[in-house]
């Protein structure tokens, strides 16, 4: 009896306020700097400029219309194929290293999943520009080359795509790493033997064990890595020299040096609608929302 | 004997792949470092002219780069401030109670985490803009707080997931108010979610790029620093920074890393 009197003294107090002291300052700035910026990129969109370049309310759909000109829609084709290609390179060598330090029985276990977060301590610009110091025309490659007279004069390996994804694959590999070594980790190894006691092959367990269990991983890596793709105007710049441009450099030029806002907006619009239509493309695959955060 | 040199050749071969993807993350590391020791002085620092230490003492003297690694630090422990209070708060709260709006408030959590950084920064800019707020210091740390707060609320929702409330339930019953139970009851348990999203959104704020580029105005800060010496070469000062700021961070991590380990050996007796 005294439980319950005192059970419904408290409950009895208003909930209202501590529930605005605690959600509110977070709610305030999901709103203001979250929604209503994203829906003024969204109104913005359908604004003019005026000669001085100056946004003016006057709706007008023109911007949309300058999103399907030839050369846009090759650089959105550019920038999808620079994502996919990157993710799949991701996968392909994010699995396997991921599988053998997750089940490495070597004590040093802790420190080599360590090693894999030690390069996001350096700033990525200063890192991706290191890359370029190793490939330019006087860099260490060239230099050991010709040193070892496998070539006579210095080889361009820089600003092309391919560079523009190595850096990608090089700033992004990390994302599919932690993602797969924590569902492999997990892996309860009693299933692998029970499937092989039964008679499967290595390539059958995987196919039909290990394979399922495990591509929660492979989804959240990849969503991490495809949409920052897209985005990412600084590793194009230095390692694409112009030759690689994704949808992030047309936004940051219209922003910055091409000094139209609204046509900057349009190009978001575009990438938020890429990147809504690859979330939910995640979920119904079963992807889980929460393994995106960490 | 066969099947034995068979599983030894697949472990070398194991070895050699994970060597070569750690030689691929630390490649451009090493550059860093080598480049802060190279004596050169003409740009844009490319070629070696001798070893030389000097430029860990000159760096101390190139007083804009260090005025950019200040902002750094100052932006990145307000906003971690700012972003732990409010998300540790909000993640309490939303877990707590009920209330209208409570689906879509999580809906905006994901904005920033799946949204390419540079919609979030120019959809910072354009706002800022339009309500004509000056460019720097404020608007630095308001754009990190937002990109902040929901890897902070991530991490204590992860924590709250196993949490009995009925502790709580009991400081109540003791007769300590709801503010003395939030600080002696919740807080103590959370603080493992709390310290965890605190240092992601530190390194997070360290390091971005992006974002700040739309929002600093003529604020420098450390990446952006970086950024604008790009264009002419990187200078070996700002190598050696880079390289100071790993070690920093390397030692910090191997000090509480091994406090950690010690702990684990005194459960363990």
């Amino acid at each position: 009896m005294e439980k319950t009197r005192k059970h419904s003294r408290h409950s009895f107090r208003s909930n209202t306020l501590p529930a605005v002291v605690m959600t509110g300052p977070m709610t305030l700035l999901l709103i203001l700097l979250v929604a209503v910026p994203l829906i003024y990129v969204g109104v913005m969109s359908f604004c003019s400029i005026d000669q001085y370049y100056n946004v003016v309310f006057q709706f007008t759909t023109k911007n949309y219309a300058r999103l399907v000109s030839l050369d846009y829609m090759k650089i959105y084709g550019q920038s999808l194929l620079i994502a996919f290609v990157t993710t799949v390179i991701c996968i392909l060598i994010g699995y396997p290293f991921s599988w053998l330090i997750a089940r490495t029985k070597s004590k040093y276990k802790k420190i080599l999943y360590m090693l894999v977060i030690v390069p996001f301590w350096t700033n990525s610009l200063i890192r991706v520009y290191g890359w370029r110091t190793f490939l330019g025309t006087n860099g260490w490659l060239n230099t050991a080359l010709q040193f070892l007279h496998l070539t006579d004069g210095p080889l361009n390996f820089l600003y092309n795509r391919g560079t523009t994804i190595l850096g990608m694959v090089y700033c992004l590999l990390p994302f599919m790493i932690l993602p797969l070594y924590t569902s492999i980790e997990k892996l309860d190894q009693s299933l692998l033997e029970a499937s092989a006691d039964l008679g499967a092959k290595k390539a059958a367990t995987f196919v039909e064990v290990v394979l399922p269990l495990t591509a929660g991983g492979i989804f959240s890596g990849s969503i991490m890595i495809f949409i920052p793709c897209l985005g990412y105007f600084f590793i194009s710049d230095i390692l694409g020299g112009g030759n690689s441009d994704v949808i992030g450099n047309l936004i940051e030029r219209q922003f910055q040096s091409g000094n139209n806002w609204p046509l900057g907006a349009a190009l978001s619009i575009v990438l938020i609608v890429i990147t809504l239509i690859l979330v939910k493309l995640y979920q119904r695959m079963g992807g889980s929302m929460e393994n995106l955060g960490v | 004997m066969k099947r034995k040199k068979r599983e030894r050749n697949r472990k070398r071969l194991s070895a050699l792949f994970c060597a070569l993807v750690y030689l691929f993350l630390f490649l451009p590391i090493s550059v860093i470092v080598v480049n802060s020791m190279n004596a050169t002085t003409s740009k844009p620092y490319l070629s070696w002219k001798g070893f030389t230490l000097d430029w860990y003492v000159k760096l101390f003297d190139n007083s804009s780069l260090l005025q950019s690694f200040g902002n750094t630090m100052v932006i990145a422990i307000v906003s971690t401030l700012l972003a732990t209070v409010i998300g540790t708060l909000g993640a309490v709260g939303m877990y707590r109670y009920k209330f209208k709006g409570k689906a879509l408030l999580d809906g905006l959590l994901y904005i920033p985490v799946v949204i390419p950084e540079i919609v979030l920064g120019i959809s910072l800019l354009t706002i800022f803009a339009l309500v004509d707020i000056p460019r720097g210091m404020l608007t630095l740390i308001l754009a990190h707080v937002t990109f902040c707060v929901p890897y902070v609320i991530f991490n204590v929702r992860a924590r709250l997931a196993g949490y009995d409330s009925s502790i709580e339930e009991a400081s109540l019953d003791l007769g300590a108010n709801r503010i003395r139970t939030f600080f002696e009851i919740t807080l103590p348990v959370l603080a493992p979610g709390i310290a965890g999203g605190a240092l992601l959104a530190f390194t997070l704020s360290i390091d971005d790029v992006i974002i700040s580029y739309f929002v600093n105005g003529q604020t420098k800060t450390f990446p952006l620093k970086v950024m604008e010496s790009i264009k002419s070469g990187v200078a070996p000062d700002v190598n050696a920074l880079s390289t100071l700021i790993l070690l920093g961070t390397i030692v910090l991590v191997v000090l509480t890393q091994s406090d950690l380990l010690k702990i684990k050996k005194k459960v363990k007796r």
